[in-house]
C-alpha cells in the first residue's frame, strides 16, 4: 500500500498489527479486490446512477414548466326572491342607522349570508387618510355591515383591501381596522402571501393575483365609498375591485373602463352598500383637503353594481352615461344605469 | 455570582435593545422612545454638541451614563452595551483553553490605544463640523446592522413576511459585511473591536481616569498565579497595576481568584491601579488635527455642495445639509420605521461624509404623506420632529415641508411618449390641490386617427418632491416620471419657484 511505502520502514511497529489484523479479509493479491476496493467501486457506481437519475428527473421536458390550473372565482350573486327590492337610498345623520335600514330594506342580511357562510367585506381602504377626508369607505358603516354579517351568523367575516399607500397605516388611519376588529370581523391586509393567481379571462386581464379570501369565501359584500376620479371620473362601486388586486396593477390605466369591466366581471359580489355618508368631489381619489369633501348622509345599497355607480355618479353631479365604466357594464351586462327603472326604496331625507 | 448577574443584565438590556429595534415600524411604535439607548450615549451628545454647538434634548440622557462612569468606571461596556454583548457572548471564538494561554491573550497590548486617536479623530471631524461617530460607534453601528441588514434579511424570510413586508438596502452589503465583520475580528483574540477601534470605549475610558471604584489585587493575598487576567474582557492587566482607562467592570478576575484577592472597592491604594494612557500629546494632536482637516477637505471635493447630488433627497425634516451632518449618526432608525422602505442608505449621492446618512430613493419607496415617523425616532434632531399639520401644509398660507420635485421624462411617460392613456402619477399624487394635473390633448396617432388624451403636468408650488408618482409609476425600472431634491424647503438655494419671495 502507498501509506507503507511512504511511511517506509520507520514506523513499522505501528503498521504491523493493523495489518495482521485485517490479514484474511484483504488479500494483498493486485488482480483480485479488497473489501474496500468493492465498496469504492459501489460508491462510484452509485454517485453515477444517482446523478443520471437526478439529472433526468429534473430535465424539464418540453424546455418549459408545466401550467396549473388556476382557480376561477365563482359568481357570488344570491336568489333573488320573488318581489324582493332591487335597490334601497336611505338618507340619515347616522351612518350605521342608514345601513340597516338599507340592509332591512332590501330584506335583511339573511337574504344575503346564511349561516355559517364565509363572508368576505371589501371596503375601500386605499389611502393613509382620516374618516373626514373621505378618501376610504367610513369606518361606522364598515363596522356596521360587519355586525349585520355576524348577526346573520356567518362563519367566517373576512375584512380586506389593496391598499395604495403603506397598507398598515391605511388601515389604521381610516379607522377601519379597529373598528371592524371591534365588530367582529378578521382582517386581512394585503402582504405578499396574501394573494393568489387566478383565472380573469377578461377581455384584457387573462390572470391576477386576488386576496385569497375573495377566493375563498362564500358570500362577497362590496362597500365602496363615492369619490370623483381623474381618469375614470368616478370611483365607486365597480372601480373598487381594483382593491382586490396585487402586482403591476397600474397597467390597468391604459385602459381603464375596460379593465374595471373585466374586474368587476370576474367578481359578482352577494351585496354592494354605497358608501355616500360623505363623498370626495374633488382631487380624488385621494383627496386631503377638507374642502374636496361633501356631507352627503346618504348609504345606497343594492345587488345591482351599474344602477349603484349610476346612483353615485349623480351624487357627484355626472351624468351616468358620460362615464365609461357606466357604459361598458351595461354593455357587458353587469346591470343597468336606469336605476330608477328598478325595484327601488327611497327612506329619510 | 458576580459573573451570572452580569450576565443577567447583559440580556436584559440586549433583550430591551432588541425590543426597540424591533418595534421600529410603523405598525408597533407606539409611543416608545426607541432611541432609549443611543441617548444615553455620551459619545453622541459630545460629538454632535461639539458640531452643533447645542445638545438635543433627549441627548441629556447622557448625564446619566457619564455620572456613574466617573463613579464607577466603564461598567457600560460589560453590563449594558448590545455590540459588547454580542462580542463577549463570541468569546469563544478564539478563546483558548490553558488559562495561562488566556493571560496572554488577554493582555495589554499597544493595539489597544488605537482608539483613543480615533477618538480624537472623531472629535477633530466633529469640532470642525463633521459627524462621523455613527460609523464606529457600538450602538449606532448595533443599530444600522439591525436595521438595514439583520432585520431585512429575516423580514424577506416566509415566516416573517408579516412584519415589515419585503425590505431592500441599496449596498446593504457593504453594512453586513462592516457589522458582521467586527463581530468576527473576536476570531483574533476576544473584544478586538471594543479594546482597540471603539471610541465610546475610548471616551469612557478617559471618563474612568476618575473613577473612585476600582479594581484591587491584595498583594498580601496574592501568589502571583495571574489566574485573574485570564478571562479580563477589558485587557487591564489585573495581575499586574490594573489599567482604570481600559477595565470594563465586568468582575470576571474577581471570581477567577482561587484565593479571594481581588476586590472591586471604593478608593483603593493609588497604586494598585493605573490611570496612564501612555500616548504622548504629540499623538492624540495629530489625531485631532487630522479629523479637523479632513472636513475642508472632503468638502473641496464636489458632488456635495454647490453642486449637489440630485439624487440626495433628505427626510422630511432634515436640517439644512451643514446642520444635517453635523447631527446625521447613520444609525439607520429612519431607514427601519420608513413604511414604504423608501429611506436608504447613502453611498456617493451625499458625498463621503453623508456615506450611509438616509435618502430617499422613490423608484424603492416614497415618502408617506401622512407620516412623520422618520422625524419621530431620529435621536439627534438631524431629521426635525414634524407635526402632520406642518408636514402637509395648507397652501397658499402655509407651504408643505418638500423634500424636492417631480420631473417628468417625456420620452419614457406613457401620455407623453407614447400617446397612450395613463396619468397613474396624477391618481396617487397626495396633496389637495394635487400637484399633478392633466389637460386633455388631441394627438395623431401613428395611423392618421386623431384621439383626445389625458396629458400629465407638474405644479411645482405643490409638489413636495414624495415620490409617490415615481414610485407608482407602471414604466419599470427608471421612471417616467422622477424625483431630484431641487426645490426642496430646506435651503432656499435648492428653490426653482420665485414663490416664496427668496433668491
Amino acid at each position: 500500500m502507498t501509506s507503507d511505502e511512504q511511511h517506509g520502514p520507520s514506523v513499522p511497529a505501528r503498521e504491523s498489527p493493523i495489518r495482521q489484523g485485517s490479514q484474511t479479509a484483504a488479500p494483498t493479491d493486485p488482480a483480485g479486490m479488497d473489501r474496500r476496493g468493492v465498496l469504492r467501486v459501489g460508491m462510484t457506481a452509485a454517485m453515477a446512477v444517482g446523478s443520471v437519475a437526478l439529472g433526468l428527473a429534473l430535465h424539464e421536458r418540453d424546455g418549459s414548466k408545466q401550467t396549473r390550473a388556476l382557480p376561477t372565482i365563482k359568481d357570488h350573486r344570491a336568489d333573488k326572491p320573488a318581489g324582493a327590492t332591487d335597490m334601497a337610498i336611505v338618507r340619515g345623520p347616522d351612518p350605521a342607522a342608514n345601513v340597516r335600514r338599507a340592509v332591512e330594506a332590501l330584506g335583511g342580511m339573511g337574504r344575503f349570508v346564511r349561516r355559517g357562510e364565509r363572508v368576505v367585506i371589501k371596503p375601500n381602504i386605499g389611502w393613509n387618510r382620516t374618516p373626514e377626508q373621505a378618501a376610504n369607505t367610513n369606518p361606522d358603516v364598515v363596522a356596521e355591515v360587519v355586525r349585520l354579517v355576524v348577526a346573520a351568523g356567518a362563519g367566517k367575516v373576512w375584512l380586506t383591501d389593496a391598499s395604495v399607500n403603506t397598507p398598515e397605516q391605511c388601515f389604521a388611519r381610516s379607522g377601519i381596522e379597529k373598528a371592524a376588529k371591534a365588530a367582529g370581523a378578521t382582517v386581512v391586509r394585503p402582504d405578499a402571501s396574501a394573494f393568489r393567481e387566478v383565472n380573469v379571462s377578461g377581455k384584457l386581464l387573462r390572470t391576477g393575483d386576488v386576496l385569497f379570501p375573495v377566493v375563498d369565501a362564500d358570500r362577497v359584500i362590496n362597500i365602496p365609498i363615492v369619490k370623483q376620479h381623474g381618469l375614470s371620473l368616478a370611483s365607486m362601486a365597480l372601480k373598487n375591485w381594483y382593491g382586490v388586486l396585487g402586482g403591476q396593477r397600474v397597467k390597468l390605466h391604459q385602459n381603464i373602463h375596460l379593465s374595471i369591466i373585466d374586474l368587476a366581471a370576474m367578481v359578482k359580489p352577494t351585496l354592494t352598500i354605497l358608501d355616500a355618508t360623505r363623498i370626495l368631489l374633488a382631487n380624488g381619489p385621494t383627496g386631503g383637503s377638507l374642502s374636496d369633501v361633501k356631507q352627503m348622509d346618504t348609504i345606497a345599497a343594492g345587488t345591482d353594481e351599474v344602477a349603484l355607480d349610476a346612483f353615485g355618479a349623480t351624487l357627484l353631479s355626472l351624468n351616468p352615461t358620460d362615464v365609461g365604466f357606466i357604459v361598458e357594464g351595461m354593455k357587458a351586462g353587469l346591470g343597468t344605469p336606469q336605476w330608477r327603472n328598478l325595484k327601488t326604496v327611497e327612506l329619510g331625507g | 455570582m458576580f459573573r451570572w448577574l452580569r450576565r443577567a443584565y447583559q440580556i436584559v438590556f440586549l433583550g430591551f435593545f432588541l425590543f426597540l429595534v424591533v418595534v421600529t415600524t410603523a405598525g408597533l411604535i407606539r409611543g416608545y422612545d426607541v432611541q432609549w439607548l443611543l441617548e444615553f450615549d455620551p459619545l453622541v451628545a459630545v460629538t454632535t454638541a461639539l458640531a452643533s454647538h447645542s445638545l438635543h434634548h433627549t441627548l441629556l440622557w447622557s448625564l446619566v451614563l457619564i455620572v456613574p462612569t466617573l463613579i464607577l468606571g466603564r461598567f457600560f461596556c460589560s453590563w449594558i452595551c448590545p455590540m459588547g454583548v454580542l462580542h463577549q457572548a463570541l468569546g469563544f471564538l478564539a478563546r483558548r483553553r490553558r488559562p495561562p494561554d488566556r493571560v496572554k491573550q488577554n493582555a495589554p497590548r499597544p493595539s489597544h490605544k488605537i482608539k483613543y486617536l480615533v477618538l480624537a479623530t472623531m472629535l477633530g471631524l466633529a469640532a470642525a463640523g463633521s459627524v462621523q461617530i455613527g460609523l464606529l460607534d457600538p450602538i449606532a453601528s448595533t443599530w444600522r446592522g439591525l436595521a438595514t441588514s439583520v432585520a431585512p434579511a429575516l423580514g424577506n424570510l416566509a415566516p416573517f413576511g408579516r412584519y415589515q413586508g419585503e425590505r431592500h438596502f441599496q449596498w446593504g452589503t457593504l453594512i453586513t459585511l462592516v457589522f458582521f465583520g467586527a463581530l468576527a475580528l473576536n476570531f483574533v483574540y476576544p473584544r478586538f473591536y471594543c479594546r482597540v477601534l471603539c471610541p465610546l470605549g475610548a471616551l469612557l475610558g478617559l471618563l474612568s481616569k476618575f473613577s473612585l471604584f476600582r479594581i484591587n489585587r491584595n498583594r498580601e493575598i496574592c501568589k502571583s498565579c495571574k489566574f485573574c487576567g485570564a478571562d479580563c474582557q477589558g485587557a487591564a492587566d489585573p495581575q499586574g497595576t490594573v489599567r482604570a482607562t481600559e477595565c470594563m467592570v465586568c468582575l470576571n478576575c474577581i471570581e477567577s481568584c482561587p484565593r479571594g484577592g481581588l476586590s472591586y472597592r471604593f478608593l483603593p491604594p493609588l497604586r494598585s491601579s493605573t490611570t496612564k494612557i501612555d500616548l504622548v500629546r504629540r499623538k492624540w494632536l495629530s489625531a485631532g488635527v487630522a479629523g479637523v482637516v479632513a472636513v475642508p477637505l472632503m468638502r473641496a471635493s464636489d458632488g456635495v455642495e454647490p453642486r449637489p447630488n440630485p439624487a440626495r433627497i433628505r427626510p422630511p425634516g432634515s436640517l439644512e445639509e451643514a446642520s444635517f451632518l453635523e447631527k446625521c449618526l447613520k444609525c439607520g432608525a429612519c431607514m427601519k420605521v420608513c413604511p414604504t422602505g423608501g429611506l436608504q442608505p447613502a453611498l456617493a449621492e451625499a458625498g463621503i461624509e453623508g456615506f450611509w446618512s438616509p435618502i430617499l430613493i422613490p423608484r424603492i419607496g416614497y415618502c408617506e404623506a401622512n407620516c412623520t415617523l422618520c422625524g419621530q425616532v431620529c435621536p439627534t434632531g438631524a431629521i426635525e420632529k414634524l407635526t402632520l399639520e406642518k408636514k402637509v401644509g395648507e397652501m397658499p398660507a402655509r407651504p408643505p415641508v418638500r423634500i424636492g420635485s417631480a420631473f417628468f421624462d417625456k420620452g419614457r411617460c406613457l401620455p407623453w411618449g407614447y400617446q397612450t392613456e395613463c396619468i397613474v402619477c396624477e391618481e396617487v399624487c397626495p396633496t389637495s390641490p394635487k400637484a399633478i394635473y392633466f389637460k386633455m390633448e388631441t394627438v395623431t396617432a401613428r395611423d392618421g386617427t386623431q384621439k383626445t388624451l389625458k396629458m400629465p403636468f407638474i405644479d411645482l408650488d405643490y409638489c413636495t418632491g414624495c415620490g409617490t408618482c415615481e414610485t407608482r409609476c407602471p414604466v419599470v425600472d427608471r421612471a417616467g416620471i422622477r424625483v431630484s431634491a431641487a426645490n426642496e424647503s430646506r435651503t432656499p438655494r435648492s428653490s426653482i419657484s420665485l414663490t416664496g419671495g427668496k433668491i
